[in-house]
């Protein structure tokens, strides 16, 4: 059970967010001008990597804001939390 | 007193007599006893029978780590609790007690057959044996191994007892109050941490309170008087909890942990008084101390698991800490040291005890001791067999070659009632390795120990892999100090005196002369596992440790392996002649010891299992004898049965009388979402399908969400309210998934915009009244307002008032009948509706319920999104390409809807269908085929909805079907288990399909 740091309200117990999948996938602009495979590519390819993910969390049970989050899948260790619209730590 | 309880403690009261049942048999005991320990003063060893072969077994341990003495308690109240250890349930007055696994009883049981035809039931026999003939796997195989597989009866009535949880945060906490969790606890708590030690026991002191002996002394005391002194201070500290009777069963992620306090287990049921029972703790520690000790090994020898064969130190704790003596002639088998305390216990109290040690020599101050004392010792020896059928009489023990792989010599047999084994200790890693932590192998005893990386925990004493007592206290001192960063304490000087263990030597399993397949060499206890199993398995190709595990059920019973793994994994590396470290070990998962369900569910069982929502209407539903329909965490109305009317009888009634005069519903559960905004139109435009901008204020409009994928995921009414301000309705279910996912696409990928939503479904109360007598009761309940198509056209809202209360009416209809919706302050919905029932008596208002408006609206061909819809559905499929604009840039969705899978034209689409026996209802869910003579038949959809209509006196039904839209009229079969009925395919509009009704 993760303890989570929301950048919003801080640490809370994970019981309280849910995770929206990979992060720092933009919607297309322009959706109608791309292949299918292009838009393939936005709706149903995600990484799913054992290591560092970059993901998507809402404190869906507290302030109802998303965030991102830096996380190691391996072991659950949580390196970064950051808001919408920041730039991503570097490592 | 019995003659086995020798030796007055004080641990046990023995002025206090307890007395409790056993197979139906009645014993005393004392306050302080285990079950264990009151039925081993009484001389009973034999308490279960083996699960596989049925053999007898004892009680071997003193602990959680019991795989023999495990019974079922209280059997045939609805207190009962199977697989409860002997060692651990504390003796209360009237307990009643039964061995499992035994018919008719466990001095006599039939299934000890399995024990002769034993060479027939190796590893893997069931899935090799129960295969052929095919036919017999149901009817009788199937019940035979049923019957006799599991452990225990589960209970047949409601549990009684209260459950608790508690959430707790702490600086320290400390799991286990043995001697490294005292130190360690001390330490804590004297630097001011807010600190909580837990242990499972009723007392603290660990195996260091019944320690008497010369050889270990702390600052000039007796160990066992040291550590009571301590303990004394212990109490005394003010930011310590301390938490005895609980234990843990889980170490997560983040140092957050689960403990199962007792409660009142421990006391006689007519004592208990409705209390709590258990307590699961919710700990989340800043940092974690695990003291959990260390876990004795048993040896692995023929016949090593007859009643009377116990682990050395148990048999110590029995003496020392209970005042029992296993039994007046003990021979004790070892590999090591500590087996000599118990030797130099027993003989301290004249009890006869013969020592047989599988290593040459040992020159360490305790052996000198037991030689002191006399007790005969023989070395490089090993016990070959036993005897006694319900309880151990004899050993038969040989010599050890050089290298330990093999036996010489004579045969020699000494006679004893109590074979006392030790294989050296192993530290119970479980939490450390629970917690994500991984292990390293250390050779020179064969342990595997924690490898610490984490920085906020940290494992002190025996668990740590320090087994003398210098060390413990030392190196616990030593990591503790450094953890909580403190300079200097009370330990720091100390003066420990031990034997210190010099001589080595480890043998996982005792080499005989008996062929190996003859042998009965245990591992696993509990699931009768032996060596032999072991050997077959890796001779039939399974070589990873998970495998041989799950092949041989090795460490997989209730025990979860707590004595077996270690000496599975040594025979696996012995015989495949690999190195012990390099195999790693199973995983150890939580729990540590089973948790009763109660604990776990705690107080949220029948009402507070799951949050139920009522309108405010609810009350007059019930009055009105309402049966109820749960929608989502609702309880909507489902139909209003008149005297005895049935389902089918009163939905028949509700929806005539709807279309031909008046219905009400309450229609409060829709989901509704204010929102608000300079962007709220633009916002719309991209959330639904078709467009927003032109829509005018006080003006309704009917929108469909699709996913990302282009699938239809919810729909309903929006409101303008104002310029920037629309009120969105969502459907019942959808309602908090609808607000999330608008979050999401605000917040994320739209912050731009700028838009407010507030969910305010439970704010306002909603009764919607359809029929073509709906105009009327409007009007008389809102005298001064008109009510003409042209004052208040259909898909438009109007604020009114009733008696200086706000409300809003929409005339919207999911029915296709004239009708209006008022929507008012959640606190005035029940006199609102009982304002509209009274005003439409003389039109015989009839209130109806989900029923009857799932069958308006499929007259009408409207679709219920999650009923006629199942995630596959695109707006195209369900024939509403009228919906999904044209001129829109973008909107969620729309790129899915030209992908080369949604424009398939063989895609299931929504149709009607009407059975050619017009009184025919079919099955929702029913699947529909076209061609019944090709094989395997092909299916090409499914009816989604199916109601006899009343108002068109036939059968109607919804469909989707592959390929659908270009099938009006086509025949087509619905198959049923004993019929098959044919169907036309039709439209979805089954009712005025010129909407006149809407304006009538």
């Amino acid at each position: 059970m993760f303890l989570i740091n929301c950048p919003y309200c801080g640490e809370r117990d994970q019981s309280e967010f849910s995770c929206g999948g990979e992060a720092h996938i933009v919607r297309p602009k322009q959706p109608t001008e791309l292949s299918d495979d292009q838009w393939a590519e936005y709706l149903f390819m995600r990484k799913n990597i054992k290591g560092v993910q970059f993901e998507r969390w809402n404190h869906a049970h507290g302030c109802r804001k998303w965030f991102n989050m830096v996380r190691d899948t391996s072991n659950d260790k949580i390196h970064a939390v950051y808001k919408m619209g920041e730039k991503p730590p570097v490592e | 007193m019995t003659k086995y309880r020798v030796n007055k403690t004080k641990h046990v009261d023995q002025t206090k007599t307890v007395s409790f049942d056993f197979d139906g048999k009645s014993y005393h005991g004392f306050e302080g006893d285990t079950l264990a320990s009151a039925l081993l003063s009484n001389g009973v060893h034999l308490v279960g029978r083996s699960f596989k072969y049925h053999r007898p077994r004892g009680i071997m341990s003193c602990g959680s780590e019991e795989p023999n003495a495990i019974c079922q308690i209280n059997e045939d109240t609805n207190l009962t609790e199977p697989n409860v250890r002997a060692t651990e349930i504390e003796l209360y007055e009237g307990l009643k007690a039964s061995s499992q696994n035994c018919w008719p009883s466990v001095n006599f049981d039939i299934g000890g057959i399995n024990n002769f035809i034993s060479p027939f039931i190796p590893a893997g026999f069931y899935y090799k044996t129960f295969m052929w003939p095919k036919s017999f796997w149901k009817k009788i195989y199937e019940p035979l191994i049923r019957w006799s597989a599991g452990l225990g009866k589960s209970p047949t009535k409601p549990d009684p007892e209260l459950y608790d949880h508690k959430h707790v945060h702490c600086d320290v906490l400390i799991i286990g109050g043995g001697i490294s969790g005292i130190i360690a606890s001390k330490i804590a708590a004297k630097k001011n941490l807010k600190t909580i030690l837990i242990e499972d026991k009723n007392i603290l002191g660990g195996s260091t309170i019944f320690q008497k002996n010369e050889n270990y002394k702390i600052n000039d005391k007796y160990s066992g008087e040291w550590i009571d002194e301590e303990i004394a201070e212990l109490k005394k500290l003010d930011n310590l909890t301390i938490k005895t009777r609980t234990s843990l069963a889980a170490y997560h992620s983040y140092n957050y942990l689960l403990a199962k306090e007792n409660i009142s287990d421990h006391l006689p049921l007519d004592k208990r008084n409705g209390g709590i029972r258990q307590r699961l703790w919710k700990i989340r520690a800043d940092k974690v101390i695990v003291a959990t000790g260390a876990i004795e090994r048993p040896l692995v020898f023929n016949n090593n698991d007859r009643p009377g064969i116990m682990l050395s130190n148990s048999v110590k704790k029995y003496l020392d800490f209970y005042g029992v003596s296993c039994g007046f002639n003990n021979v004790i088998f070892t590999n090591n040291d500590s087996a000599y305390e118990t030797a130099v216990s027993l003989k301290e109290k004249g009890i006869s005890v013969e020592i047989i040690d599988i290593r040459t020599k040992s020159n360490s101050k305790i052996v000198k001791n037991a030689e002191q004392l006399g007790v005969k010792i023989y070395w490089n020896s090993t016990v070959v067999n036993t005897f006694g059928l319900r309880k151990i009489n004899s050993v038969e023990i040989m010599n050890l070659s050089e290298d330990g792989s093999n036996i010489v010599g004579d045969k020699n047999r000494i006679n004893c009632d109590c074979l006392a084994i030790s294989g050296g200790w192993t530290p119970m890693v479980h939490m450390h390795t629970q917690s994500g932590g991984k292990l390293d192998f250390r050779e020179i005893d064969q342990t595997f120990i924690p490898n610490e990386i984490d920085k906020n925990h940290i494992n002190v004493g025996s668990c740590n892999g320090d087994f003398e007592l210098e060390e413990i206290i030392n190196n616990t001192n030593k990591k503790v100090k450094n953890f909580l960063k403190v300079s200097e304490t009370e330990f720091d000087n100390i003066s420990v005196l031990n034997s210190k263990e010099l001589d080595k030597r480890n043998i996982w399993l005792l080499p005989n002369f008996i062929s190996e397949s003859k042998c009965k060499s245990f591992i696993d206890f509990q699931n009768d596992s032996t060596a032999k199993d072991i050997k077959l398995a890796l001779r039939e190709g399974f070589k990873s440790i998970e495998h041989v595990k799950r092949y041989t059920t090795t460490g997989m019973a209730t025990d979860q392996g707590k004595l077996s793994n270690m000496h599975a994994l040594g025979i696996i590396a012995d015989t495949a002649g690999v190195k012990m470290g390099t195999l790693g070990t199973t995983t150890f998962r939580p729990p540590f010891t089973p948790l009763t369900f109660g604990a776990i569910v705690g107080r949220s069982v029948d009402n507070f299992f799951d949050i139920i929502r009522k309108t405010s209407i609810h009350e007059w539903h019930i009055q009105n004898k309402a049966k109820f329909e749960n929608v989502g965490q609702w309880k909507r109305p489902w139909y209003y049965p008149i005297n005895d009317e049935g389902l089918h009888d009163a939905v028949q009634r509700e929806s005539k009388a709807a279309r031909d005069s008046v219905g009400i519903l309450d229609a409060s559960t829709l989901g509704k979402i204010d929102i608000q905004g300079t962007d709220a139109s633009e916002f719309l435009n991209r959330v639904y399908t078709n467009a927003w901008s032109k829509l005018g204020i006080g003006k309704c409009r009917y929108g469909l969400m699709l996913n990302e994928d282009g699938m239809v995921y919810d729909d309903g009414v929006t409101t303008r309210l104002g310029e920037n301000h629309y009120l969105m309705t969502t459907t019942t279910g959808g309602a908090a998934n609808v607000l999330s996912k608008l979050e999401d696409y605000l917040q994320t990928e739209w912050p731009e915009l700028d838009v407010y939503l507030t969910s305010v479904t439970d704010h306002y109360s909603t009764a919607s009244i359809c029929g073509p007598n709906s105009r009327k009761i409007l009007k008389k309940i809102f005298p001064d307002k008109d009510f003409s198509d042209d004052a208040f056209p259909h898909m438009s809202y109007q604020n009114c008032k009733i008696d200086e209360i706000n409300c809003r009416i929409m005339r919207i209809s999911f029915t296709g009948e004239l009708s209006y919706e008022i929507n008012i302050e959640s606190k005035y919905g029940k006199s609102l509706w009982e304002k509209c029932i009274e005003a439409g008596k003389e039109f015989k208002i009839t209130p109806y319920g989900t029923e009857t408006m799932h069958l308006l609206r499929a007259e009408k061909g409207f679709i219920i999104v999650g009923q006629d819809t199942d995630g596959t559905m695109t707006p195209i499929d369900l024939q509403m390409d009228w919906i999904v604009s044209k001129k829109k840039y973008d909107f969620i969705g729309k790129r899915s809807l030209y992908r080369s899978d949604t424009i398939r034209d063989d895609r299931k689409q929504l149709v009607g269908l009407i059975t050619d026996d017009p009184n025919e209802i079919l099955e929702e869910g029913a699947q529909i085929v076209s061609d019944m003579s090709k094989k395997p038949i092909e299916m090409i959809g499914h009816v989604t909805s199916s109601y006899f209509s009343p108002n068109l006196n036939k059968s109607i039904a919804l469909a989707v079907v592959k390929s659908g839209k270009k099938m009006n009229g086509q025949k087509l079969i619905v198959p049923m288990e004993n019929k098959n009925i044919n169907v036309t395919v039709s439209d979805s509009v089954f009712l005025d399909k010129e909407n006149k009704r809407i304006n009538a």
